[in-house]
């Protein structure tokens, strides 16, 4: 389906925006949503580029900016950093060669931190795309992004 | 009735009523922040808290409403300790730099530290560094000194309807911005300064222009001359210790004149000829069917909505230029011409209640000589108040001093221009004479006055009734658009002003401008009528003057080339 497929597939209503906007970062190799693609939402639902901004904004899910064919986000609320005991983010950071925020260079991963994903029980989680992965040690870490390494497609789903 | 005791005091107030409201209805002072009269509450800052017996945490009294039996503590250790805290902790995210502020001594933020007796802070301060947005002749956006209220948002999106300034993100990470973080010039802003009047510190400010003026005062070869627009005068009072909407002409004159400027002329004048040249549109437009209804132009915050977003509606638009642009052109064409100077000597200053002023003033195409702008720079009230306390001139103490001529005598109908509703008023009684050959009796439009946002008008012109819509606002203004569009529209005239109340009301009037202190204004307005000698601009001797020594008469060839002009439409982000 075509970005404009996808959004008219809504009612024109704004309380379908954020709904679209998943659906869209979902069909985009590199999970952002560009400017063009705001504007075109924006007129679609009736509100202003700011408003669109401004709910993006507020989900991590989702970016302006290009990112990585799979943006890791790992949680960093209070229950996932306790039960941290081998540093997630650090570990991912020596994996991949790059620091939080950034991408890898080859445009496949990038790494992220997100407010508290829902599985506080699972200590600690993290988020790939839209998969979530909980009870994380060292080698599950590694395993992981082996295996998304390895997986020419360039998608989870 | 609600029963309940603040502080031990019996209070008895209607239901509904906040515990704020109540509070100040007793005189019981609750310090505030993000709450600001006419705008929505979000009680985002938390410094308006309370204690209740029986309530377990402390509840912001700006969103509480007051019940029965409450036993209320505004002032108790703990209410205490929670305001310091909250704002040793904006502090500490706030570039505190006050010497180097606009707002130094009148920022909201330091009045309530000092109250509080903030002289140490617990907290280091970690505020990352943000781009500032000057990229834009009117308003200045300093991330860094902005405390995340929302006042500005509200204004922004629900009195302007504009939605430029959003917040971006959330929680300790929350920022209040355009899209995509792009300076305001790249976004469909009006530059009306609503925002930047309601900020409560100097996180959106005018662009400051005081330094600009004091450098050609002090330029023996500059030939400076000011022009007052008609709100600056029911407001600037405010400025220097008067109560709002307290007026004072002549001492304002003298003291432009301590100031330094060589010569101190009215807008009014130009409102007048603005009528003229208007109303001769309109009456032209009227008989040869031309596009109607005709929309108004003296404000440069709506011409850049409507430039921006409606490009259908420019033909409606008046090709009038504004009343600040007229007096430009007129003192670098006419007034040179008379005197013999050279316009390249002469300086034009403005003082308006407008930042939207500041962007207009500097549109190439005003500009008679094609090199030098028509009017050299836009202060705003504010930044005058300032000049005079720079100055250290006691405004009250002078003795009165007329406005110079040739631009002397102005009319009612001219002060009306600073209230909304007012060039309508001012239209309706020269285009009633022109066109019905007869003297109109009730010269006072009160449908058209006051704090309504959508106003309506009749009137008879030979034999036929016309309507005419009047909307301050830019969130009214839009309706009456979307008529006009849909070919719906029932008027033959519509003012449109972006400013609620009209200038007086305006982004660069002084602070505090709540709908209360607008209603003083508007008030002081109508006054400033009643006491004129000539109150319909048709009868002002110098604008006859005027046509006959050079403009010949109203829409003539000259008058066109120097007093009107044309729109295009300047697409921007919205
Ligand atoms: S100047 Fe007016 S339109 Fe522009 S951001 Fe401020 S309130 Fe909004
Ligand atoms: S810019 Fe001013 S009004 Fe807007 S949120 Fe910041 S402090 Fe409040
Ligand atoms: S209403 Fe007056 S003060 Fe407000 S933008 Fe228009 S001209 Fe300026
Ligand atoms: S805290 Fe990490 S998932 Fe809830
Ligand atoms: S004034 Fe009440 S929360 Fe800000």
């Amino acid at each position: 389906m075509s970005i404009q497929q996808i959004i008219q597939s809504y009612p024109a209503k704004s309380e379908y925006l954020l709904e679209m906007l998943i659906a869209v970062d979902q069909q985009k190799k590199h999970h952002y949503i560009s400017a063009e693609e705001i504007n075109e939402i924006a007129s679609y639902v009736k509100v202003k580029e700011s408003h669109v901004c401004s709910v993006m904004s507020f989900y991590t899910l989702l970016s302006t900016q290009p990112r990585g064919e799979y943006v890791i986000q790992v949680c960093k609320d209070v229950p996932c950093y306790i039960n941290d005991d081998f540093n997630v983010v650090l570990t991912i950071e020596e994996e991949l060669g790059i620091v939080l925020g950034q991408t890898t260079n080859c445009g496949r991963f990038s790494l992220e931190q997100t407010a508290c994903i829902g599985c506080c029980d699972e200590a600690p989680a993290m988020r790939i795309n839209h998969e979530i992965y909980t009870n994380l040690t060292k080698e599950k870490v590694l395993d992981i992004i082996h295996t998304l390494r390895g997986d020419a497609n360039g998608r989870t789903t | 009735m609600i029963h309940a005791k603040i502080n031990h005091i019996d209070v008895v107030v209607e239901e509904g009523t906040t515990i704020l409201e109540a509070a100040k209805k007793y005189n019981i002072n609750i310090p505030t922040l993000c709450h600001y009269p006419d705008l929505h509450i979000n009680s985002d800052c938390r410094i308006c808290v309370v204690e209740i017996d029986g309530y377990r945490g402390l509840k912001t009294s700006c969103s509480t409403p007051i019940r029965d039996g409450m036993m209320i503590k505004t002032n108790s250790p703990r209410v205490l300790n929670s305001r310091k805290t909250v704002t040793e902790l904006i502090l500490a995210n706030h570039d505190v730099n006050c010497t180097s502020c606009t707002r130094n001594m009148n920022c909201e933020l330091q009045q309530l530290s000092k109250n509080l007796g903030i002289d140490t802070s617990r907290f280091d301060n970690v505020l990352e560094y943000k781009d500032i947005d000057d990229q834009n002749p009117s308003i200045v956006r300093n991330p860094n000194r902005c405390i995340k209220c929302g006042r500005c948002v509200d204004v922004c999106q629900h009195v302007q309807g504009m939605h430029v300034l959003e917040r971006m993100g959330r929680g300790h990470d929350m920022d209040i911005s355009p899209a995509f973080g792009l300076p305001l010039n790249d976004q469909s802003c009006s530059f009306c300064g609503q925002c930047a009047n309601v900020c409560p510190v100097g996180a959106i400010i005018e662009k400051d222009n005081t330094n600009l003026v004091w450098e050609k005062l002090h330029d023996p070869t500059k030939h400076v001359m000011v022009q007052i627009a008609p709100a600056v005068r029911v407001s600037i009072g405010e400025e220097i210790g008067l109560e709002s909407g307290l007026i004072s002409n002549g001492k304002l004159v003298a003291a432009m004149k301590h100031l330094g400027f060589n010569h101190v002329y009215d807008t009014n004048f130009t409102a007048d000829l603005t009528i003229m040249e208007e109303g001769t549109e309109l009456i032209s437009r009227i008989n040869n069917g031309g596009t109607l209804p005709l929309m108004t132009s003296c404000c440069p915050g709506w011409i850049n909505m409507a430039e921006q977003e409606f490009p259908e509606i420019l033909p409606h638009i008046s090709s009038c230029k504004s009343p600040q642009q007229m007096f430009g052109t007129l003192a670098k064409s006419y007034y040179a011409t008379k005197t013999n100077m050279d316009p390249e000597d002469i300086y034009v200053v403005s003082v308006m209640p407008c930042t939207a002023k500041k962007y207009e003033a500097t549109r190439e195409e005003f500009s008679v000589d094609g090199k030098h702008p028509d009017v050299d720079v836009v202060i705003t009230t504010r930044e005058l108040g300032k000049m005079f306390r720079q100055m250290g001139i006691d405004v009250n103490r002078l003795p009165e001093v007329e406005f110079d001529s040739p631009f002397g005598i102005t009319t009612g109908a001219a002060a009306l221009f600073g209230a909304s509703g007012g060039v309508t008023e001012a239209a309706l009684r020269t285009v009633y004479e022109i066109v019905n050959e007869r003297p109109l009796e009730d010269i006072v439009f009160n449908s058209v006055r006051g704090m309504d946002g959508l106003k309506e008008a009749e009137v008879n012109l030979a034999g036929t009734t016309v309507k005419v819509a009047v909307s301050h606002s830019l969130s009214n203004a839009r309706k009456l658009i979307e008529e006009v569009i849909a070919g719906k529209s029932p008027y033959t005239f519509i003012e449109i002003m972006a400013c609620p109340g009209g200038c007086i009301g305006g982004g660069g009037q002084p602070y505090g401008t709540t709908n209360e202190v607008r209603e003083h204004r508007l008030a002081s307005t109508y006054i400033v009528d009643g006491n004129m000698i000539y109150r319909k601009s048709h009868q002002n001797p110098d604008i006859h003057k005027l046509y006959e020594e050079y403009l010949q008469q109203p829409n003539s060839h000259i008058a066109h080339k120097l007093l009107h002009t044309d729109y295009q439409y300047r697409k921007k982000r919205t």
